[in-house]
């Protein structure tokens, strides 16, 4: 295969990427776009193997490594329950950037990318090209050695190895600060360096600040902003992949790497959004306030009394309802509900109740993932609406039942400006004629504020594991 | 040194109203002011000085000590020209004030250098709903007229068969279903009449219905609402179709109250002579507009007249008829005002004119008048726009500084000086090739940029997913590494370069299969 006939496959690959991510703008048209994503990975990844930059003495080890790696990619896609969906991608992050790190490695080693090669001879870089060549491995490894260590982190975190509150160092901002300015120093004894085996001190010494960087920061975000971490590594692992594109010229790594970046970055913004929150302040940890103390509930506690009902109450309730609305939070993904869930939303809609469901951009621990739950579970997705389409309609609801949300459905967001979580879009649940929380005690969420919603007159509390309660919502339902 | 919050005894004639009621004092004094209240303000509306004593409250004898001691007065009516005079230099002034109808006032106001929040100037927007006077004392208003009503009229509201014979149930036509209609709506479908109502916004008939009420729609096509919620202005054709319907209806039911103003103009003259002489005698008109000239040609303003057998009633102080409620909600409105004046509850208030409901509550700023304010940013969206199915391009404003608002001048000239340096530099110092990468780059982030923002919410897993399997591209950094078409040069490490590249490469293919499969696994899911 000629270099032009090579190219001509990336920029095909290029189009089939962009394609892929936009067939995601809605179901109908996703399935298509993940092929297109095949396709464009496969041509790609033909084109180079058969392309002038691959001989055949390779082709053994390509095949051997890909066949490794896929067959342990098949069986994890296949066992991963849905539940577990944000740790797996956590893990896959890793290895993004691990591999970006390890062809780092590989290509500062080879002499061979000092030279251009032009008509079978060697001619050596001028000194910016090699200057501009080695910032380039710098950065990648950089960027790469901290996808790896955050997402390693993030997995813990998720996956419950590790405990999900926040691990705030003392002058925490200062170590960062301090990491940052070795990097710099490294990286500048890095490029002054005159042979590779001088500059692999200073790369190596910068892997292990930039390892320790990604394990710091992750460490220092609690649960519930780890939509907006999954969705930063996201990025970082484009970024990664861009950065080694500019090491091997590579434009379709550049083109790719920069598209997969922007989509994280994007979605990083969106979560940051959906909880009023700044992208600075989430990652330099810990919730809101300066120096990360976790904000003191301010003023009086809320006035009123808690009303809890048993779970035949709560089944009395949908029974009579016409309207309901129910918003699922991380306590459903933890309690495995989902299944219960679409069974009473299917008996409900049998009797004709409208069931419709709201999601908060920012339920669960990774953009998308009730989105996700409910679809395995069945539920139809034109019934499952975002924030924004469906808060004006609380109003007009009969029941509106919150299962294992909190500071989602919050109304001291706008009711209280002096609440932490002031300004942070809710739904706005206790509109409705009814609201019934369903919770497995009286704690605080994630954001350590009480709740006031529990008090109001129309709200209802079901305490107990999520599933149980639901298993037995649905036996009075059916009981009926 | 707390500031004192003085409410003064009403001067208005017939005004039975107080601005502040003693359960709401202990709320005023928990946000750290003293409160001061004139003795007996509070006496028509069953309030008494000992209530507010207990409450926490100075009572203070007359009005002159009272404007003299209070930092901020709260009043119900727009204070009288007496009132005017007692007023100290620098006082806040927290009334009715009706600037576009009282110049005179404001002039005044404004040369005693006083600060005043005018409660019917409170922005029609969501947050500002709970202090907004306007729409509480309408509630009543809409309430009480039903109730003075059914007084009129020699019948019940509702049917019943008795022993004595059967009685039908009166029928009540509502005009105009705002705040004030919709509560009458409620009133007289509680008593057990049957109601029907109109407005010009046709997207009102919901509400109209979900209160009991039968919509009775103009047949004729125009858009009726207004800035802000309100209704507007119709044209001659709609005029024409909207009296044929009242008149039709004027023959039919027993009961007409009528609600429709616009906003700055005369009400609209909607019921005439000749409707009224078609009524049943003994039906009754309650003009709830009589104070702005009022909705029926025969209305006179301020009492109760029988005109062609219907009694035609215009009292203009309805709220005030139920003076214990409306005090109560009034001075929870301005309690509410009151919170947002004083975010750090340090009982000093803080007119931030950047916030904008104080900025449109406040017609005169330290004697300068600010009414009226700049046009509010629309938060209750036109009724006519279509909602997109993945609401994508309205979120386009809100790129970048969320919330909505635009960048500002300043922090856009920044980033685009910081990008220009960044340019220049590249542009100056990197080699040819680089520059090439580098535009490539930009505009991939460009594309992605646009691309994204089309993903609709429900996908961001199956995106995660499938941008992380897309990564796994990285794959061909390491292929290349593993046999490239270079002579075996002596010092080239290949046992490394190929360990490390072909580690890679197993590492990158987990995730290419993994993601790819786990992606079409999740979207197999979406289904309808």
């Amino acid at each position: 295969m000629s270099a032009t006939l090579a190219t001509v496959s990336y920029v095909g690959a290029t189009i089939l990427f962009i394609l892929s991510l936009g067939g995601l703008s809605n179901p109908e048209t996703s399935r298509r776009g993940n092929l297109y994503g095949i396709i464009g990975m496969t041509l790609a990844v033909l084109a180079t193997v058969f392309g002038p930059q691959v001989t055949a003495a390779g082709y053994g080890w390509i095949l051997g490594a890909m066949a490794v790696g896929g067959a342990i990619g098949l069986y994890a896609a296949r066992v991963v329950k849905m539940t577990q969906m944000p740790e797996l991608v956590a893990l896959m992050h890793s290895l993004v950037g691990l591999a970006a790190v390890l062809i780092g490695y590989a290509n500062y080693i080879d002499p061979a990318t000092s030279f251009h090669v032009v008509d079978g001879k060697n001619i050596p870089l001028t000194s910016v090209e090699k200057a501009i060549h080695e910032i380039e491995i710098y950065l990648g490894i950089l960027i790469g050695a901290v996808t790896f260590s955050g997402s390693i982190i993030a997995f813990g975190k998720l996956s419950g190895k590790i405990s999900g509150k926040p691990l705030l160092l003392p002058a925490r901002h200062w170590i960062n600060l301090a990491g940052l300015l070795a990097v710099l120093w490294f990286g500048r004894e890095f490029i002054s360096s005159p042979g590779i085996a001088d500059g692999m001190t200073p790369l190596f010494v910068m892997t292990v600040i930039a390892l320790l960087f990604g394990i710091h920061m992750v460490m220092a975000i609690g649960g519930a902003d780890m939509p907006v971490v999954v969705s930063m590594l996201n990025s970082y692992s484009g970024w990664a992949a861009a950065a080694t594109g500019f090491m091997l010229s590579n434009d379709l790594l550049i083109v790719t790497g920069a598209l997969v970046g922007s989509s994280g970055a994007i979605l990083s913004y969106i979560m940051c959004r959906a909880m009023n929150r700044n992208f600075i302040s989430v990652i330099a940890g810990g919730f809101g306030t300066e120096g990360g103390v976790p904000a003191v509930p301010g003023g009086v506690p809320p006035a009123g009394e808690v009303i809890p009902v048993s779970a035949m109450e709560t089944a009395d309730l949908l029974r009579d309802a016409k309207n309901v609305i129910i918003v699922p939070g991380y306590g459903m993904a933890v309690a495995q509900a989902q299944h219960t869930v679409f069974e009473i939303t299917r008996h409900l809609r049998d009797k004709g109740v409208n069931v419709r469901f709201g999601i908060h951009p920012v339920a669960g621990r990774m953009p998308g993932h009730m989105n996700v739950l409910l679809a395995e579970a069945k539920v139809p997705y034109d019934i499952v609406m975002e924030m924004d389409e469906i808060n004006e309609d609380f109003a007009d609801t009969d029941v509106a039942m919150v299962i294992g949300a909190n500071d989602i459905v919050n109304p001291a967001a706008q009711e209280d400006p002096a609440s932490p979580i002031a300004g942070m879009p809710v739904l706005e649940v206790w509109k409705a004629k009814t609201s019934v929380v369903m919770k497995r005690s009286m704690a605080s969420g994630y954001a350590g504020v009480d709740n006031p919603l529990f008090y109001k007159d129309n709200n209802r509390m079901l305490f107990g594991d999520a599933k149980k309660m639901l298993d037995e919502v649905l036996v009075g339902l059916k009981s009926a | 040194m707390p500031q004192v919050i003085g409410v003064p005894t009403e001067t208005a004639a017939g005004e039975k109203r107080v601005a502040t009621v003693p359960e709401v004092v202990d709320k005023l004094i928990k946000l750290g002011f003293r409160v001061a209240v004139q003795s007996g303000a509070g006496e028509a509306a069953n309030f008494s000085d000992e209530a507010y004593r207990a409450a926490g409250a100075d009572i203070v004898p007359d009005a002159a000590q009272l404007w003299t001691r209070s930092d901020i007065v709260f009043k119900v009516r727009a204070p009288s020209a007496e009132e005017v005079g007692l007023a100290r230099a620098g006082q806040a002034i927290v009334s009715f004030i009706w600037p576009a109808q009282n110049p005179d006032l404001m002039r005044q106001l404004a040369a005693k250098n006083a600060t005043v929040l005018a409660m019917d100037s409170v922005p029609r927007i969501s947050r500002a709903q709970k202090l907004d006077a306007l729409s509480s004392m309408a509630n009543i208003a809409g309430y009480r007229a039903v109730i003075e009503a059914a007084h009129q009229f020699g019948r019940f509201f509702t049917g019943q068969i008795t022993a004595a014979g059967k009685v039908p149930p009166a029928k009540v036509f509502v005009i105009g279903a705002g705040v004030a209609g919709l509560a009458a709506i409620g009133a007289a479908s509680g008593l057990g009449a049957i109601v029907r109502a109109n407005d010009t916004r046709p997207e009102v008939a919901d509400q109209v219905k979900s209160m009991g009420a039968e919509f009775v729609g103009v047949d004729y096509q125009e858009e009726g609402a207004g800035v802000g919620g309100y209704a507007k202005v119709m044209s001659e054709g709609f005029q024409k179709a909207q009296r044929e319907v009242f008149a039709s209806q004027a023959k039919d039911v027993d009961i007409i109250i009528t609600t429709a103003l616009i906003p700055g103009k005369p009400a609209p003259r909607l019921i005439t002579a000749e409707m009224v002489r078609s009524m049943k005698p003994g039906s009754v008109i309650v003009d709830m507009a009589a104070e702005q000239g009022g909705n029926c040609e025969l209305t006179e303003p301020g009492t109760v007249t029988v005109k062609h057998g219907v009694t035609i009633i215009g009292y203009a102080d309805l709220p005030s008829r139920l003076a214990r409620q409306s005090s109560t909600l009034y001075a929870t409105n301005l309690l509410r005002l009151t919170e947002e004046l004083c975010k750090a509850k340090d009982g000093a208030i803080n007119v931030n004119m950047e916030d904008e409901v104080i900025r449109g509550t406040t017609v005169i700023k330290d004697g300068g008048i600010t009414w009226p304010p700049p046009a509010p940013r629309l938060s209750a969206a036109p009724p006519a726009a279509v909602k997109p199915a993945a609401a994508v391009p309205a979120k386009a404003p809100a790129r970048g500084h969320g919330g909505g608002a635009p960048a500002s001048a300043k922090s856009l000239a920044i980033t685009f000086l910081a990008g220009a340096l960044v340019f220049w530099f590249i542009g100056a110092y990197a080699p040819k090739e680089f520059v090439q990468h580098f535009t490539v780059f930009v505009l991939a982030c460009f594309v992605g940029y646009m691309v994204i923002w089309n993903v609709t919410p429900a996908l961001h897993t199956p995106l995660m997913s499938v941008t992380n399997a897309i990564s796994s591209i990285i794959a061909i950094g390491a292929l290349v590494q593993v046999a490239p078409p270079i002579m075996a040069a002596a010092d080239r490490p290949v046992t490394w370069i190929v360990g490390l590249a072909v580690v890679s490469i197993a590492l990158v293919a987990i995730n290419m299969f993994g993601g790819f499969a786990v992606t079409r696994r999740m979207l197999e899911m979406f289904r309808k």
